[in-house]
């Protein structure tokens, strides 16, 4: 008998299906081509991204354990390189996917409105659920500066393979670089302010009760990740942390 | 009291249309309707053409009316339509921008009137139940829990004005056909097409051309019968699963 994480969770009793545990490419295609179809792999992707970010902020704290522990961590993680690079598909995948589906799904929304108001205000919606179309490209040309400077080095002022310790401090001692990644952080934290419980929404999750808690949680995952990535620059600059 | 009314004139669906600025002399006990039935006997009496605007019971409960006040579905008052909006909320000297719902799927006829049959073709798609004709059937025949009735008929309130579509930046229509789909989707008798009615439905919406959901609540905060947001994450959740079905 076969069965999936999916099938449990959108049946309320799994029944073994003919057809086995996947989708077929064509039901899967059809499935892609609805708005919903879109927007369940944007919340899908921006969940695994979502994950990614929390980890990536637990490593990075180890700066403040000191050069030992982090590079150790570094070297941890470069070590097994099939898990690396697994992880580094995984990423690359979703954040394709997540950029495609969303671009799509954007022009599906401006075809819907040809002729827009002259008056226009909004009366519930966060600044935050409403720019994520700008706030979305912004950090993904970070990403790629965040890359060049601290993966590839090669906007950086002095790389050093492997010594991640090094590299932030050089790193963030340039003001103009920390303040860039001090906006940066401030737009991730907007975008996953609204993504964060947007996503569940989107994958049918709801409930009276438990979704406004989902909204408070998500705000204060979204001010605590801005805030523990934003310390990082700010400590260096600051000769905290040298 | 006095109010300044720049309101959206449109001869006819192909005329590019434009504002037009009025003054109208309003009282307080007015509905926003009858401001604008004062407004129109003064222009038939100038010889103009009057605005036109849908309107049919006008006690909040048909769903015709309803236009943008001031960049907002039905104006500023929560849980109202249009013709339940009293003049009382406006101050002497007010400056009001009056448009007609805008979406691609609800071209304008004239003026504020614009076409919301794409509605119906949603609830023709699969707003309805299968139900043998001949006798009637008993009615306590099928017996429902009282939090699924009330679950039923609190999404049932939904009286199609399209405010929803007008507020949403993405003209998307999900609190509607969330509406619909969950009016039937919870209860005994619409189990059987459950999965088949979000499919046809979600299908017949976008084939209109309306927008995708971005979750942002727009749509939850100008509904006059204040629907909410957990109608479209239920839309959602029988759309994934129904696909989920037919992955064959």
């Amino acid at each position: 008998m076969t069965s999936s994480l999916f099938g449990l969770l959108y049946t309320e009793k799994f029944h073994p299906h003919p057809e086995g545990p996947f989708m077929s490419p064509a039901a899967a295609a059809q499935f892609y081509a609805a708005p919903i179809g879109k927007k369940v792999i944007v919340a899908v992707t921006g969940f695994i991204l979502f994950g990614f970010v929390l980890g990536h902020l637990l490593g990075n704290l180890q700066v403040y354990a000191g050069p030992d522990k982090i590079n150790a961590y570094a070297e941890f993680l470069h070590h097994n390189l099939g898990l690396l690079w697994g992880a580094r598909l995984v990423l690359l995948a979703s954040v394709a996917l997540h950029i495609t589906a969303s671009l799509q799904l954007n022009a599906l929304n401006n075809r819907a409105r040809p002729v827009g108001y002259q008056r226009r205000e909004a009366v519930e919606s966060s600044y935050a659920s409403r720019t994520m179309i700008w706030s979305g490209p912004i950090i993904g040309a970070f990403v790629v500066y965040h890359l060049l400077h601290f993966t590839f080095g090669a906007v950086h002022p002095d790389f050093k393979d492997l010594n991640p310790y090094h590299n932030m401090v050089a790193g963030f001692r340039q003001l103009p670089v920390s303040l860039a990644y001090v906006v940066a952080m401030v737009l991730l934290g907007q975008h996953l302010y609204h993504g964060a419980w947007s996503m569940f929404q989107t994958l049918g999750v709801s409930h009276p009760r438990y979704t406004p808690l989902l909204k408070r949680f998500a705000a204060v995952a979204a001010a605590l990740l801005v805030a523990g990535n934003i310390s990082i620059p700010i400590s260096i600059l600051l000769g905290m942390v040298s | 009291m006095k109010l300044t009314l720049h309101v959206w004139r449109q001869k006819s669906p192909g005329d590019r249309g434009r504002m037009a600025r009025y003054e109208v002399q309003a009282n307080p006990h007015m509905s926003f309707l009858e401001m604008l039935d004062v407004l129109n006997e003064e222009l038939l009496a100038k010889g103009e053409d009057p605005i036109a605007f849908d309107h049919d019971c006008r006690e909040g409960i048909c769903g015709s009316c309803g236009f943008m006040i001031n960049g907002v579905a039905h104006g500023p008052n929560k849980a109202t339509t249009v013709c339940q909006l009293h003049m009382r909320h406006y101050r002497d000297g007010d400056v009001l921008y009056l448009e007609p719902w805008r979406a691609r799927a609800f071209p304008v006829i004239k003026d504020l009137v614009v076409d919301r049959c794409a509605f119906d073709r949603i609830i023709a798609a699969g707003g309805y139940i299968s139900a043998a004709t001949g006798s009637a059937p008993d009615g306590n025949a099928v017996p429902v829990p009282k939090d699924t009735a009330d679950a039923s008929m609190d999404a049932a309130a939904c009286i199609g004005c399209g405010a929803c579509v007008a507020a949403c930046p993405n003209a998307s229509a999900s609190l509607f056909t969330g509406a619909k789909i969950t009016h039937l989707g919870v209860l005994p008798q619409g189990q059987p097409e459950r999965y088949d009615r979000a499919l046809r439905m979600v299908a017949q919406a976008q084939q209109e051309l309306f927008g995708s959901c971005t979750n942002i609540g727009e749509c939850e905060a100008v509904c006059p019968k204040e629907i909410k947001l957990e109608v479209i994450a239920r839309m959602n959740r029988d759309f994934i699963k129904a696909s989920w079905l037919r992955r064959k």
